[in-house]
């Protein structure tokens, strides 16, 4: 196969790490939103936590586009 | 075609400097460096400067996040926290107005390079490794296994807890630099489809109205996770788990 096909390849296979972060985050919103149904007088305590919860999933997209790129421009 | 991309984040000298082997050299990054310091210090000390009972709105925006930053400390490092606030908030305010500025067109963003943001992460993670050290002294170590857990789960906890623990200033430092970079790559992209859609090219220009406000957002937000997650560092160092 040549480097180049290769490495294309690589990018879009990198790219299915994002499958997991797109679960995760998804799940931080819905815990955040349920979590205030039922306990709406609780939101400003929750409010600052939840975008530590959404940093550090959406961290895990980030790692997997970085591989990407590095893939793709490395 | 339209340019790269790319092409936003090189980085050439502006002012060439050569010591020995090293290149010293006063570049475009520096520059940027440069101005956000002296942007971010002419504001606080401009608006700080009338120091009136009710606040002029350029007095109430440094109020704000002065009081932003302090909550923060206060709720996350708890007791023995006080000391380092005025740490916290410079690292606060100089990646806030770094990652705004670098939203000005033709800019450039300063935390849109790894090595900017791993420094800053890096200098976190010593300080805060030399204080758990200082405060617990060889105690310290027991971070790296949680209280209760059976003695036989060491084998897996710990290589567990080192890993997490010194991936910290990786993740902390790659979590900026890449909001940063993807944003900046996407805004690019986006713009290079207004001009080849032609007439069309008004569905991506509304798209990249909309996507500027969340950069802005987003620019904000990193700014926060970045202080609050060095919060959170600090009180691990100060009172163990």
């Amino acid at each position: 196969m040549e480097a180049d096909a290769a490495r294309y390849i690589g990018a879009g296979l990198a790219a299915i790490g994002m499958i997991g972060a797109g679960i995760g985050v998804g799940n931080v919103w819905a815990s955040y939103i349920s979590a205030l149904a039922r306990n709406p007088a609780a939101k400003d305590d929750i409010g600052a936590n939840i975008w530590i919860g959404f940093a550090v999933t959406e961290a895990i997209a980030l790692f997997a586009l970085i591989i990407g790129l590095l893939a793709l421009f490395g | 075609m339209a340019a790269s991309p790319i092409e936003q984040f090189e980085v050439y000298p502006l002012l060439p400097i050569q010591v020995g082997n090293l290149d010293l050299s006063f570049t475009n990054s520096s520059l940027w460096m440069v101005i956000t310091v002296a942007v971010s210090t002419v504001i606080l000390a401009f608006s700080a400067r009338g120091g009136a009972l009710v606040p002029s709105r350029l007095q109430s925006v440094s109020e704000m996040m002065y009081e932003l930053v302090a909550n923060m400390v206060r709720d996350n490092v708890g007791s023995g926290g006080r000391k380092y606030f005025p740490f916290i908030f410079t690292l606060f305010v100089f990646v806030l107005f770094a990652n705004l500025l670098g939203m000005l067109p033709h800019s450039f963003t300063v935390t849109s390079h790894l090595i900017v943001t791993f420094t800053l992460a890096a200098v976190i993670f010593v300080a805060v490794t030399i204080i758990g050290f200082y405060r617990h002294g060889f105690h310290y170590f027991r971070m790296f296994f949680p209280h209760g857990a059976p003695l036989w789960t060491a084998v897996i906890l710990v290589p567990v807890e080192l890993v997490s623990y010194l991936s910290r200033p990786v993740s902390l430092s790659v979590r900026l630099f890449a909001n940063m970079t993807v944003g900046h790559v996407l805004l690019k992209v986006i713009a290079g489809f207004v001009i080849t859609l032609g007439v069309f090219g008004i569905a991506p220009f509304i798209f990249l109205i909309a996507l500027n406000a969340l950069e802005l957002f987003i620019a904000a937000l990193q700014a926060y996770v970045f202080a609050i997650l060095t919060c959170i560092y600090l009180h691990d160092a100060l009172h163990m788990h």
